[in-house]
């Protein structure tokens, strides 16, 4: 066991925490006896404390990177659940296959994507990609290696997906994939002058495009409330190969000593963003139209020492309009928002996660440089916003909700202890356990 | 397409080095100490698409199964034009200065099984006239040292080893390639705390498979500068490194 500093996206929590090693997907659960508890630690892109256990242990996970079967004509793979997407993409793009469902970053474990029950731009036409997962394995801390799928060990497969890593190491994984032709996106993009119009461009998309998503500029107000561009898009039917060169992308070495992202630099940033040059359509290669933020590495550090928070909430459909328009006003008014306001249409497709964050309604995600109290202030105003339409908070993105926010808007969370397994903890568990 | 019999194939190195070579269509002979862990490669390797992969459970000290070994990944490969020897393990220097078993016992895994898998080895290549062997030795065998010299020494007799099979092997058109990496980042170091200096197992996968095209007979440190670090190391005078910390 050794004693290293681990870090979730949002870099606000630095702290030293055990690492207890799983050698390989064939081992045991680790005992770590010194430890109250441990979880499954993938490649800390979580942006809160979901994937940290501040005080006690973390299993990495990512040495399980291993290849267990691909069935080129079904679609079917099978591997371990520390795998990359990126790595994976690497052996199913030139086979014709694709992940069903992506989240932001190629950086996340198999595992990962699971334990969050990750969503995509698909969201509206597939779902979160629980409903992809045909199988897994699940090592529990009294040693019981158990397969668990839909029809099998059902309560704990759909406590896993979406469980946060506390129900146990899943150690393998089998995920139905999704043909494509080759690596190209045909892209549409559509400026919009406020949150109307967004709504009218969705209704007329989401039959014909696959994937949709809008860049909302957060301080707009008044008639340039939800002001942004509209991004639709599909697998294009050409047949290119994957590029030979990958283009080498920036990379941020180390934080400043204070956040780039400011009022100033946002203000400058959201205007010329809006304005740039007229609609569009092309191709462009996947990695450019799913992973944009991929391309500067450690982009996070932008932020500052003091890092950043992620705000990502659902509203549900009936409140959907108004609650956004509420949440953009106050973030407007605020002045803190971010460059990346997204805004994103969530199907009604259900997931079988329990604690599965997407439903039908609107999802609007900001990132915020901490600055302490005064965004503790902005969130508490969100917070009211989110909680009286009826929705809920992302806990893959959230470093701060407070527990009654949680506990209302996931109301299975009581069903869900039941499955946790009785070594595994979080420091975001504890947090949103806190009073129950 | 290459026909390759990885030795210790269940370390870091040589298993991001296998992978590479698989994803090229290449195919392998894994040999290592653990069933499990070389079965999930095979599968690993055949997905990312090796043309053939092969395995053999067994310890690289029962030098007395060497030679069946050998015979039995030619049968699997059709054949065998590069090996890479990547077994060994991190001593406790430690435990070895307490017990003369641990120490011979050490030397043995990382020193002497090297040499008796090269003499047969090069034996079979030498005839062919062809072919390329690497073989992982280490930075650690430049110069001994307090803090791990019987590892050091293994790795040692391992370059030293290699250097002459080089020159006796090159005029044949038969590569020898030595290896020297510098810290890497593996189960293997999992113990200790990591700094700038650590290199990640693909880093050095991508050496050894660019030396394996480039098929040029020589020492590779990697990362390179490991080359200018161990030759000011060697460059102390021993009136000095024996006062020395290392």
């Amino acid at each position: 066991m050794t004693v290293e500093i681990f870090t979730s996206w949002g870099n606000v929590i630095r702290e030293p925490q055990e690492s207890a090693p799983l050698p390989s997907r064939h081992a045991d659960f680790p005992a770590a006896p010194a430890l109250s508890s441990l979880l499954p630690y993938g490649n800390g892109r979580s942006y809160g404390d979901s994937c940290l256990n501040v005080g006690a242990g973390l299993i990495p996970t990512r040495s399980l990177d291993r290849f267990i079967s691909l069935d080129v004509t079904s679609g079917l793979v099978t591997c371990e659940a520390g795998i990359l997407f990126d790595e994976m993409f690497q052996v199913i793009m030139p086979a014709g296959w694709f992940v069903p469902v992506t989240p932001g970053t190629r950086f996340v474990t198999l595992g990962g994507a699971i334990a969050n029950d990750v969503h995509g731009k698909n969201h509206h036409a597939v779902g979160t990609i629980g409903r992809y997962i045909v199988r897994f394995e699940l090592l529990r801390s009294d040693g019981q290696r158990l397969i668990c799928s839909p029809t099998e060990n059902s309560g704990l497969f759909s406590a896993t997906i979406g469980g946060l890593g506390l129900t146990g190491i899943i150690t393998w994984a089998q995920l139905q994939l999704r043909r494509i032709a080759g690596p190209l996106m045909t892209v549409d993009t559509i400026r919009f002058a406020n949150l109307d119009e967004f709504l009218r461009l969705q209704a007329e998309s989401d039959r014909e495009f696959e994937y949709t998503v809008a860049w909302v500029d957060c301080l707009g107000t008044g008639r340039q409330l939800g002001r942004g561009w509209f991004e639709r898009a599909n697998h294009s039917p050409t047949s290119a190969g994957l590029p030979q060169e990958r283009p080498r992308g920036l990379n941020v070495p180390f934080a400043p000593p204070f956040s780039l992202v400011n009022a100033a630099s946002l203000r400058v940033f959201n205007t010329l963003y809006y304005h740039r040059p007229r609609s569009q359509r092309g191709d462009r290669w996947f990695e450019s139209y799913f992973y944009p933020l991929d391309s500067i590495g450690n982009w996070n550090r932008l932020y500052g020492p003091r890092g950043l928070y992620q705000y990502q909430c659902v509203i549900p459909d009936a409140a959907g309009r108004e609650g956004t328009a509420a949440l953009l006003n106050t973030i407007a008014r605020s002045g803190q928002g971010s460059f990346l306001a997204v805004l994103k249409v969530f199907g009604a497709l259900e997931s079988p996660g329990m604690l599965s964050f997407p439903r039908k309604g609107l999802t609007l995600a900001l990132d915020f440089p901490n600055r302490g109290q005064s965004l503790e202030r902005l969130f508490a105003e969100l917070d009211a916003i989110v909680r009286a339409s009826g929705g809920r908070l992302y806990p893959a993105k959230d470093g701060r909700m407070p527990p009654e926010l949680f506990r209302e808007g996931f109301p299975r969370w009581r069903e869900f202890t039941q499955y946790i397994d009785p070594r595994c903890s979080s420091s975001f568990w504890r947090r949103v356990m806190d009073g129950a | 397409m290459k026909k390759i019999l990885v030795m210790g194939a269940g370390s870091a190195i040589a298993e991001s080095t296998a992978r590479l070579f698989a994803q090229r269509g290449d195919s392998l002979f894994l040999v290592g100490r653990k069933a499990d862990v070389l079965e999930s490669m095979c599968a690993d390797l055949r997905v990312r698409g090796a043309k053939a992969v092969g395995m053999q459970v067994m310890d690289a000290n029962d030098f007395g199964a060497h030679e069946a070994m050998l015979n039995g990944a030619e049968t699997a490969l059709g054949g065998l034009d590069t090996v890479l020897i990547a077994h060994g393990t991190l001593s406790d220097q430690q435990a070895c200065q307490a017990s003369v078993e641990q120490t011979l016992h050490e030397l043995n895994t990382n020193g002497v099984s090297v040499v008796a898998l090269l003499t047969r080895i090069a034996a079979r290549f030498e005839q062919r006239r062809t072919g390329t062997i690497v073989v992982i030795s280490s930075v650690a065998g430049d110069r001994g040292r307090q803090s791990n010299y019987v590892y050091g020494s293994a790795k040692a007799l391992v370059t030293a080893f290699t250097s002459g099979l080089r020159q006796r092997l090159y005029p044949l058109g038969v590569a020898v390639i030595t290896i020297k990496p510098g810290f890497v980042d593996t189960p293997m170091t999992a113990a200790f705390p990591k700094g700038a200096l650590w290199a990640k197992p693909q880093q050095i996968a991508n050496g050894i498979v660019s030396a394996v095209d480039r098929g040029s007979a020589t020492v590779l440190y990697l990362p390179s500068f490991w080359r200018l670090i161990m030759f000011i190391i060697r460059s102390i005078p021993e009136a000095v490194f024996r006062k020395l910390k290392l």
